[in-house]
Parts: C-alpha cells; sequence; structure tokens
C-alpha cells in the first residue's frame, strides 16, 4: 500500500519507539499534524513556543540516552527552534528535529514562511537534510536518528517540503542504514591503552578528568571501577557531573571557573592527568599554558577533533570511553601491577590539605536567604535524588556545588551554549520521560522568564515539576563580574520590575509559593515536596549580593582562584 | 605551511556549502577551492589549498573528516605528489609586434592559444602556481585583459590513489 510522506513520517516514528513528540504546529506541517491525529502511539506534546519544544526533547534525551524528537513549522517555527538546536549541538545532545518546508517549486522563491533552514542551522547541526522526493523521506529519516545517536552525539535536522508530505509511495521500515562516509570508531587502539595503564601504574600524582562523555556513554559503572581499582582522584566538569558518585571519598568536587580548591589545585600538580570524554573547554581550562603544567596526559574520546585542539596530549586514544575504560580494566588486570601506593598516599596528603580549605564554605549570617542554603536544603529533602534541571546563572553554579549528583542523567543543564530559558522546559521533557520521578528545576529571576510561557504547557500535561526560582533581583552572573572586573559599574544587570511569581503561577493554574526567610527554606521545600501531583511553583527572595565562589578570573590559571 | 588538502565526498547538494561554512566558521582559511564529480556521479572531489601550523592542519583535516558527506581525504603536501592549475588568460594583442612576442612567450610556457579577434588573444595554460605566476609576471600588464584561474588540483605520485 503506498502512504502519504505525513504517514510514512508518523509510522517512520512509531517503528523507531518515539514515544514522545514535542512540537508546534503550521501551515508546512498540517498533513504531518493531520497523520498525527490519526494515531496515539506517537504522543505529541503541544509546547508554547518552539524554543522550548527544542529544551523539553533535550531534556527528554539527556534523562534517558534516547533521542529527543522535535516537529515545528517552516520559517518562524523553524528560527525559534535554532538556539534549542544550539544548545543541545553544543552539549552533544542526540536529536532530531524535523521541520516543514514551503513546496519544493516555491523553494527559493520567498514564499511564505520560506526561510533556509538547512543553511541556518547548518553550523549548529551534526548533520542535515533536505527532502526532495518522497522515496527517500525513511530511509533519510533512519539516517538522521542514526547519526544523531552514534558516535559522538547530536542534533539532526530533516527538513520537508510541504508537497513531499502529500506525495505517495510504498512505505518499508528501514531497520538498518549503512553509510560510507560515516562510521565512528568504538574500540580503542589496544596500544594506546597499554602505554595508557603503564602510565597510570608508574604515576606519582595522578588525577582523573571525566566530562559529558562518560554520562553520554553510559560509562559510570566501568569509569567507577577503573577509578576504585586505582585509587586516583577524580573530578568531573559540569557536564559531567553524576558520571561519578559526588559522595564518593575518591572525588574532588567539579573542576574548572567555578570548581573547588582541592580539584583545580590537583589540576595544577598532578604528573598524569586521566581525561575521559571530556573536552578540555575554556571554562575548565582558565589559562591553557597554566593547565596542568607538570602533567603527561592521556586523552579518551569519541571524537578525533576533540582530541588535541586545546591542550596538546601525549596519548590520544580515539573511541567510546565504555569500551575503552573496560579495556583498560582488562589491561590493568593483565599487567599484576598496582599504583605506587607510597607516591599515592602522599598525593591524597596533600590533596586533603587542599580539600580542609573547605572552599565552599558560605556565611549564614544575616537576615536574607543563602542561595546555596537553599540548593544544599534541596538535596537534603529529595535526599539527593531528584532530577535536577538548571537555567544558566549563578543558581547555575551552586545548583553543581552543591546538589551531590550519584548517579548519571540526574543532572541537566546547557553547559556549553549557556542558554538562558533551559530551565523550565528542560524540565518537562524530563517529567515526561519519568513520570514518576521527582523533577527538580532551578532558576534564576531572568532566565525563569525567558521561558515561562511553559507554564501552560505544565498545566496541559499535568506535570508536578518543582520549580525552583532564586531570585536575587539581579542578573546575578553577570552582576558578579561587574562587580569584580567593572569596579562595580552595575550596567542593566537590575531586574527591577519583576512579576508576582506567586500570582503567576496561579494564573497558570498552579501552586505559588512565596519564602523570604532563612528558617521557612526547609519547610517550604517539604511542604512543595510533599504535593506530589502538583507544580509548585517556589520564589525565594535570595541575598542579591552573594557570588560564586571559588573563581578563576577570565585569563587566569586554575591555582589562581578568587576565594571567599 | 601551504597544505593542499584533497577530499572525496559525496555528491550531494550543499555538501560544498558544508566545507565553505566550515572554513569561515572557524576562522581557517582558504586559498583556492575546486570541485567536481569524479567517474563516479554519486562522488565529488575536491581540492583546497589552506595555510596553517601544524596543529591548525590537524584541526582541519579532522573537522573536515567529521562532515558526514566526507568519505575520505588526504593532505597531499604529505607525500610526493602533482599539483596543476588550468589559467586561461585574454592579453591584448592588436599590433604585428604585440602578437608576435606574445605566440612567442605563449610557446616557451607550453600554453595554447585557443581564441583569437583582430585585438586580442586568449591562451590556455596549465601548470603549477609557480609557472602560471611566471607566465602573467612576462606578460606587460597592460597587456592583460582578464585572467581566470580554476584553482589547484593535484594527486599523489606512484599507486596510492584516494578512491573507496
Ligand atoms: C555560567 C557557566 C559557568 C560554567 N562554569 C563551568 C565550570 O566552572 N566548570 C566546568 O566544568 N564547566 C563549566 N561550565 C560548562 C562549560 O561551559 C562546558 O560546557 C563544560 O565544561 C564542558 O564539559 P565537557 O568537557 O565534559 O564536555 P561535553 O560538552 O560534555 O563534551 C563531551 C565530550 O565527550 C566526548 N564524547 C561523547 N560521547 C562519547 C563517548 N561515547 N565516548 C567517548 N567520548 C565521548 C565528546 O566528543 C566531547 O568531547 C559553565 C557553563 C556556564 C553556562
Ligand atoms: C539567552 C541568554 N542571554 C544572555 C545570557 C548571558 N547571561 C548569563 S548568566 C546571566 C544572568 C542570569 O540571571 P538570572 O537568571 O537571574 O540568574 P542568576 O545569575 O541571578 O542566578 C546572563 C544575562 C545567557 N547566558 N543566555
Ligand atoms: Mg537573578
Amino acid at each position: 500500500m503506498e502512504l502519504t510522506g505525513a504517514d510514512i513520517i508518523v509510522r517512520f516514528l512509531q517503528d523507531e519507539g518515539v514515544d514522545h513528540l514535542f512540537g508546534y504546529p503550521g501551515g508546512a506541517v498540517l498533513h504531518i499534524y493531520d497523520a498525527i491525529y490519526k494515531q496515539d502511539k506517537v504522543k505529541h506534546i503541544l509546547v508554547r513556543h518552539e524554543q522550548a519544544a527544542t529544551h523539553a526533547a533535550d531534556g527528554y534525551a539527556r534523562s534517558t540516552g534516547k533521542p529527543g524528537v522535535v516537529l515545528v513549522t517552516s520559517g518562524p517555527g523553524a528560527t525559534n527552534a535554532v538556539t534549542g538546536i544550539a544548545t543541545a549541538y553544543m552539549d552533544s545532545v542526540p536529536m532530531v528535529v524535523i521541520t516543514g518546508q514551503v513546496p519544493t517549486p516555491l523553494i527559493g522563491n520567498d514564499a511564505f514562511q520560506e526561510v533556509d533552514t538547512v543553511g541556518i542551522t547548518r553550523p549548529c547541526v551534526k548533520h542535515n537534510f533536505l527532502v526532495k522526493d518522497v522515496k527517500d523521506l525513511a530511509e533519510t529519516l533512519k539516517k538522521a536518528f542514526y547519526i544523531a545517536t552514534t558516535g559522538r552525539p547530536g542534533p539532526v535536522l530533516v527538513d520537508i517540503p510541504k508537497d513531499v508530505t502529500a506525495d505517495r509511495t510504498k512505505y518499508i521500515y528501514p531497520k538498518k542504514v549503512e553509510m560510507r562516509s560515516y562510521n565512528p570508531v568504538v574500540k580503542g587502539h589496544s596500544g594506546q591503552i597499554k602505554k595508557a595503564v603503564t602510565m597510570m601504574l608508574n604515576a606519582k600524582r595522578p588525577m582523573i578528568y571525566t566530562g559529558g562523555g562518560i554520562i553520554l556513554a553510559d560509562a559510570a559503572k566501568p569509569l567507577a571501577d577503573l577509578a576504585h581499582q586505582l585509587g586516583f582522584p577524580v573530578t568531573n566538569t559540569s557536564m559531567g557531573l553524576g558520571g561519578f558518585p559526588a559522595t564518593d571519598k575518591q572525588f574532588l568536587g567539579m573542576l574548572g571557573m567555578h570548581g573547588t580548591v582541592e580539584a583545580n589545585m590537583a589540576i595544577s600538580h598532578c604528573d598524569l592527568l586521566i581525561a575521559i570524554g571530556a573536552r578540555f573547554d575554556d571554562r575548565v581550562t582558565g589559562k591553557i599554558e597554566k593547565f596542568a603544567p607538570s602533567a603527561r596526559i592521556i586523552h579518551v574520546d569519541i571524537d578525533p577533533a576533540s582530541i588535541s585542539k586545546n591542550v596538546t596530549v601525549d596519548v590520544p586514544i580515539v573511541g567510546d570511553v565504555n569500551s575503552v575504560l573496560k579495556a583498560m580494566i582488562a589491561q590493568l588486570k593483565e599487567s599484576g601491577r598496582k599504583p605506587d601506593g607510597e607516591a599515592l598516599a602522599k598525593w591524597w596528603e596533600q590533596i586533603e590539605e587542599w580539600r580542609a580549605k573547605e572552599c565552599l564554605k558560605y556565611s549564614t549570617k544575616g537576615k536574607l536567604i543563602k542561595p546555596q542554603y537553599v540548593i544544599e536544603t534541596l538535596y537534603k529533602v529529595t535526599r539527593g535524588d531528584a532530577f535536577v534541571t538548571s537555567d544558566v546563572g549563578q543558581h547555575q553554579m551552586w545548583a553543581a556545588q552543591f546538589y551531590k549528583f550519584d548517579k548519571p542523567r540526574r543532572w541537566v543543564n546547557s553547559g556549553g551554549l549557556g542558554t538562558m530559558g533551559f530551565g523550565l522546559p528542560a524540565a518537562m521533557g524530563v517529567q515526561f520521560a519519568h513520570p514518576k520521578a521527582t523533577v527538580v528545576s532551578i532558576n534564576g529571576d531572568g532566565g525563569v522568564q525567558m521561558n515561562i510561557q511553559e507554564l501552560a504547557t505544565c498545566m496541559q500535561y499535568g506535570l508536578p515539576l518543582k520549580i525552583i526560582c532564586l531570585n536575587n533581583g539581579f542578573l546575578g552572573m553577570v552582576r558578579q563580574w561587574q562587580e569584580f572586573f567593572y569596579d562595580e559599574r552595575y550596567s542593566q544587570v537590575h531586574v527591577e520590575a519583576q512579576p508576582d511569581f506567586v500570582k503567576l503561577a496561579e494564573a497558570y493554574g498552579h501552586v505559588g509559593m512565596q519564602i523570604e526567610k532563612p528558617e521557612d527554606v526547609e519547610k517550604a521545600l517539604k511542604e512543595a515536596f510533599a504535593m506530589k501531583d502538583r507544580l509548585v511553583f517556589m520564589n525565594f527572595l535570595t541575598d542579591p549580593g552573594e557570588n560564586v565562589f571559588p573563581m578563576v578570573p577570565a585569563g587566569a590559571g586554575l591555582d589562581e582562584m578568587i576565594l571567599i | 605551511m601551504r597544505h593542499i588538502i584533497s577530499i572525496l565526498m559525496e555528491n550531494e547538494a550543499g555538501a560544498l556549502s558544508r566545507v565553505a561554512g566550515l572554513f569561515s566558521a572557524r576562522g581557517y582559511n582558504i586559498e583556492s577551492l575546486s570541485v567536481a564529480p569524479t567517474e563516479d556521479p554519486s562522488l565529488s572531489r575536491l581540492t583546497l589549498v589552506t595555510r596553517g601550523s601544524d596543529q591548525i592542519i590537524e584541526q582541519i583535516t579532522k573537522q573536515l573528516n567529521k562532515l558526514i558527506d566526507v568519505v575520505k581525504l588526504l593532505d597531499l603536501t604529505e607525500g610526493p605528489h602533482v599539483e596543476r592549475e588550468l589559467m586561461l588568460i585574454k592579453v591584448k594583442a592588436s599590433t604585428g609586434t604585440q602578437r608576435e612576442e606574445i605566440k612567442r612567450l605563449c610557446d616557451i610556457f607550453r600554453g595554447h592559444i585557443i581564441d583569437v579577434t583582430d585585438k586580442s588573444y586568449t591562451i590556455e595554460l596549465t601548470g603549477n602556481v609557480a609557472k602560471l605566476d611566471a607566465f602573467i609576471e612576462t606578460l606587460k600588464k597592460e597587456e592583460i585583459l582578464e585572467t581566470v584561474r580554476s584553482g589547484i588540483t593535484g594527486i599523489a605520485r606512484g599507486d596510492k590513489a584516494l578512491h573507496i
């Protein structure tokens, strides 16, 4: 039987096992929405802005490992989705975005709602396609899913002109695709792995630095095994949090611009740096010349272009971290050797000295709520077992520092692009993927307003999110930079007029709470979390002068942190 | 250093703009670029000339390889290779002595006159960059009406071949 392109798209999504589709309709995708109407296997989530569709799909993907899927119309639908696509691209999130396009005969004519979607998104997707013939449709969609989810994951966009969704052809689900031009490497080079293990065994001051790659590869288990067998200290990037249990003694916390003293000092003094699924981002390295200056470096990454991009490494290993870590463990066993215990003991002694500085300690004096205290209490109240999404700003860093993630895929934040407006819609995607789980979204008063309209989506689908707004009345992260580096010239960072967030939440049909005193924090959180089936928006009025410490100023080395 | 990177890629609409876009987005420079389908019409062969430190060239080749449409690539400058560029050049040739002199130069450089009017010659010349540059240098500036160069193409010497 021949199906229309629209039916093929929906049938394909069903066959591919897609259960949620985040989208927003429009002219170019009318046929597709008609096909969606006629079935109930793929659940369509109607957001209130296309940016939110992409962030929700992103949250779905990060918290499950499955690709997030988005459907938007041509023109403004596609351009509204761009920020979310770029966000997913920077953080290597598997996502497939289907965009409607004007009919093929009109392409290039400045037709109604026409933009060059493939051209606009080219620099922020892993790959994109324009489907010009319905006969190519199913296979192209399969390629999109295959590319998005393999190798270094990323968003893939498929632009489909309206006439292609009306044309008919036979549909057979393509179970497999092969592409001569795309074959990601999985297995690491055995000689390099052997060399790396020997270096680990000989190291005096080793340091394991892991990132988002551990989460993306679902490699938390082999990482913990290797780290425990070696007894080496571990630090995570902000993208890697949860990849190694934060409550483990061997964990030194996050490194980088707002990393801990122990992590940053250990990086600065180690003699062997083992980088696994991390990409030496400038927020992590600080001044490159001062990054791990006395270390030899091993770097495991599935993307050869990540290796020796910012920092030249001694032992590059291209491959999937899951497979490489297992090979390292096997190699370690085969060697029959143990790491240098005496040297390690001395190294740990030094690390404990740094750790004793308790760099995350903050003052609890005063009548104002300290944002750090809210996160600490949140950790306590949720017993460290919630899914936490975050927006971008100071609150994001406090969440990263104070919520101790023991499991992967629990911490969802925009690291690479730093997209304000991410936190709330991303939490929706997480909640759709885990309907029974506790999902918290931590936001600032600035960013939460960038996609606040999604409170309506949450109402429509009964999402019981717990939304925390750390309201300091400022675009706090920018204010902090102006305080430190621009002599307190606070330019356009005071958010003077704010909505009444309690009434706003109520207007959308949710529960709103305002918390103004430190002694009310715990009680309020407990109360909110007891409302299992309601969305609760908690507006915490926090100390506006609070800053994120430690901080490595731009251009400084990791050992040149500003401390409280 | 100057590198000639030869790329075998899917002959898809937009493939070329992915390469060009990569260079502009990452701030690499392209000195020249030439592209055409191969004997297998599903594949294009693209040759580009770029400059950069070893570290930059390493990133360029890695980033190019990462493009989904790129099937294979080779840095020709890493081994013995032949490089050629085609030039079409239109020159003023109105007086008898002018015509004589240009014809003579053209023969020395082993070019061909491929179009003739009573005021001009159009010459076809193939060679490496230095040879084409030298020819232009030899002609007097005021004699040149128009220059068209194809950009460099190249191939490895010996049995080594970039194919799938
Ligand atoms: C306000 C703000 C402040 C920030 N401050 C900090 C900070 O202090 N510290 C910090 O760490 N970050 C900070 N960030 C985040 C930072 O910008 C980067 O996003 C982050 O450091 C990158 O993490 P990553 O190196 O783990 O890379 P990711 O972006 O997570 O990349 C993952 C790497 O793993 C590789 N990979 C993927 N899959 C696999 C696989 N299967 N096998 C092997 N490798 C794989 C990829 O190729 C890639 O190289 C901040 C962000 C913001 C917005
Ligand atoms: C879309 C977008 N615009 C601007 C920025 C720059 N920026 C980074 S943090 C920040 C302030 C965020 O303020 P708020 O949401 O109140 O969080 P806070 O830092 O106060 O916790 C800004 C403006 C950004 N990251 N994203
Ligand atoms: Mg704020």
